[in-house]
């Protein structure tokens, strides 16, 4: 099947994008983060001055904390919500097409709308919780008030994804299930769950990455507050970099950044049989 | 190596500075470029006063950005091709940060060439700008000290008077807290509106020179005892419950602290004095029918600082880029029309209270004169104008003072961590 594949040279292109708007800014930040800049004139080599400081930097030690806290939290928050709806969706149900493009609304809106329309639901003042608790101003909450909120944004993104692959399970697996006399929670578990292993893996890896990432919503929503509460790695990364205009120190962290990212992604593959997701088009 | 990797830093630079341009970017022609800040009010006057450089025979255009991502293109524009010839600024340690990378054009001989021009401003105001003996900026619109507002329905429903001292203070703080109002309205999620409580109890406490040693690094810094003793006395504002318990989450730019005090549910605010024309958009019944009040920050007794002393924006500045192709047409700009009677009288009808020697009687003549006024008293009489914090240390300076200050607020830290952690920056 080899011969069958398009030639290599129409990928120039893509390398060609890919070296210039990727890798040449991911190497002039590892190169940054060797040197001390203000932003303003030429960057000053200072060898492993800002990597031993984020060694011993426990505000980026407490970020990266939070960031986990935030990665761990929205997967078991969004996943059995999303494969649950997901799943129902994909059903035969009068009331679904309806209810389901209710749930796919908050995905339509941007993400500053969204920040923006959850800070006055929650102000203490004049929101729904006025009077009540301070959902965004109480350091113990706040985190888990962000993953309410990205969660509610991303939700309906996975669910569509689950609904899409439940689809597509042969009807003929849960028939001959029905006449061996398989409940409907056996069928779950048995038929749908494993055939829905690899969309798992696709919004996990999704889920974890984009949140290892997030950064608008948190910017908006609380900008790392209250106090520090909420500043994980990527706003921290923001913070140094675009109110301090520590841009060498930045690039650090941003390093560290890319290869948390990158890493995660691996792991997510392999740990769930990363070499079994090959491609369909090629029908192999 | 590094040639090369310049290059690509500068190549990155232009592009992003080339992104984004809010205002009407008529490229070059000889012009000079004006960069300054998104503003409904202010632009149609600083446009004025660009048609008025270009009448008497000049060549200028303005370009103008959002607030926050102003400061990180100003940055980013500097130094680079697409650098501006005037742009807007803060004046002090904002400002330093450049001129001591030799980016700035020292004004000191365009001043001194132009009495007319050098007489106009407030020496304090003008000193905003000053930077190791010369002049590297031009005022350009009004002042902004900070200044202590109340709602006097609620004073008076309390039987109350403004405090003058700090234990009156302390006494609202009980009274108001005894009638189920919160005494002092806190934007808190924005570090900014707890830095205005910090400079006044310090200035009052151990006066301006004890923030003039920890800018320029000299003496004991932060390490004064007055610091300490400052924050002591804030902490105890805030256990008392001075800002209520919510704090956190209330906004300055959702309008969340300046609604509660027009509605009644807090008694006093801390605030710029732009909160006046934020009111008067926001709540303009609240401010028509007189019941916005305002006094100058309570004394604090035993204190070394001037009562009079106020803490704020002294202006916004002008300044002029040493690199720029046309530095002379550009000092001629600066130097034209911001001192201009049509620019002043434009600021004051817009509002403003501009630095300008000898407006008092525009001011009276102006609406909202009462208090116009004030703020002119106030600042002419002020011995010492204290720039805000955040504008006068170094950027990254003031990012860790700014996150230890908000923790402070939650309780998380205590006045000598505080104190420890922004001296070991």
């Amino acid at each position: 099947m080899r011969s069958q594949r398009p030639s290599g040279w129409y990928a120039v292109p893509a390398y060609g994008f890919f070296a210039l708007f990727a890798v040449l800014p991911m190497v002039l930040v590892v190169y940054l983060s060797f040197t001390s800049w203000q932003g303003l004139g030429t960057p000053v080599p200072n060898g492993t001055a800002n990597w031993s400081r984020l060694i011993a930097d426990g505000e980026a030690h407490a970020a990266v904390g939070r960031t986990v806290l935030l990665m761990v939290v929205s997967w078991l928050f969004q996943t059995p919500i999303a494969l649950l709806i997901g799943v129902w969706a994909a059903g035969p149900q009068r009331s679904r097409a309806v209810l389901s493009s209710i749930f796919f609304l908050p995905l339509l809106l941007s993400t500053a709308a969204i920040a923006l329309l959850w800070q006055a639901l929650l102000d203490p003042n004049f929101g729904i919780a006025a009077g009540g608790m301070q959902f965004l101003g109480d350091p113990d909450i706040a985190i888990y008030t962000v993953v309410f909120v990205i969660s509610w944004q991303y939700i309906p993104f996975h669910t569509l994804m689950y609904q899409g692959a439940a689809r597509a399970i042969p009807a003929s697996l849960y028939e001959a299930a029905t006449i061996d006399g398989a409940s409907r929670v056996s069928k779950f578990l048995h038929i749908t769950l494993p055939q829905l292993r690899y969309t798992l893996v696709t919004s996990s890896v999704l889920m974890l990455v984009g949140s290892l990432t997030t950064f608008d919503t948190v910017l908006i929503l609380t900008g790392g507050g209250p106090g520090t509460a909420t500043r994980i790695l990527p706003l921290h990364m923001y913070i140094t970099g675009f109110s301090g205009f520590e841009m060498g120190y930045a690039s650090s962290i941003a390093v560290v950044l890319v290869v948390l990212g990158t890493a995660l992604s691996v792991a997510v593959m392999r740990w769930s049989g990363f070499r079994a997701m090959s491609s369909q088009q090629e029908g192999s | 190596m590094r040639t090369l990797v310049s290059a690509g830093l500068v190549a990155v630079a232009a592009v992003v500075s080339a992104c984004g341009t809010a205002g009407p970017a008529e490229p070059g022609a000889g012009g000079v470029k004006v960069w300054a800040l998104q503003d409904p009010v202010l632009n149609p006057i600083e446009q004025k006063s660009i048609d008025f450089f270009k009448s008497g025979g000049g060549n200028a255009s303005l370009e103008t950005f959002g607030n926050d991502p102003y400061k990180q293109k100003l940055r980013v524009a500097i130094g680079s091709p697409n650098a501006p010839d005037v742009f807007f600024n803060w004046g002090g340690g904002n400002l330093k940060e450049y001129v001591d990378a030799g980016k700035i054009a020292d004004l000191t001989p365009v001043l001194d060439q132009n009495s007319a021009l050098k007489s106009a401003f407030l020496p304090s105001v003008l000193d905003g700008a000053k930077i190791d003996g010369k002049y590297y900026g031009i005022p350009m619109r009004g002042m902004q000290p900070v200044l202590l507002f109340f709602n006097k329905e609620v004073f008076a429903a309390a039987g109350a008077q403004p405090p003058k001292t700090w234990d009156d203070l302390l006494a609202l703080v009980d009274t108001f807290k005894a009638k189920g109002i919160q005494p002092i309205s806190l934007a808190g999620s924005q570090a900014w509106t707890e830095l205005m409580w910090i400079e006044y109890i310090l200035d009052r406490i151990g006066g301006p020179e004890v923030f003039r040693n920890i800018r320029d690094g000299k003496g004991q810094g932060w390490k004064d005892p007055a610091v300490t003793e400052a924050l002591t006395k804030l902490k105890e504002l805030i256990d008392r419950g001075g800002f209520g318990t919510n704090f956190a989450s209330v906004g300055y730019d959702v309008g969340g602290a300046s609604t509660i005090l027009a509605q009644g549910k807090a008694a006093m605010h801390l605030m710029g004095s732009w909160e006046y024309v934020n009111q008067l958009g926001q709540s303009p019944d609240f401010v028509k029918k007189g019941s916005l009040g305002w006094v100058a920050f309570p004394s604090i007794p035993g204190g070394k600082g001037d009562p009079g002393n106020v803490v704020g924006n002294a202006s916004n500045y002008y300044s002029v880029t040493s690199g720029s192709s046309q530095v002379e047409a550009a000092k001629k700009f600066v130097s034209t029309a911001l001192h201009e009677d049509s620019y002043v009288q434009a600021l004051i009808d817009a509002g403003d209270v501009p630095a300008v020697v000898g407006v008092e009687s525009k001011l009276a003549k102006a609406a909202n004169s009462e208090y116009t006024t004030w703020i002119y008293g106030q600042v002419k009489e002020a011995k010492s104008f204290q720039l805000s914090w955040d504008q006068d240390l170094p950027a990254e300076k003031a990012t860790a003072m700014l996150t230890q200050l908000q923790e402070f607020f939650l309780g998380k830290v205590s006045p000598q961590q505080f104190v420890d952690a922004v001296a070991a920056r």
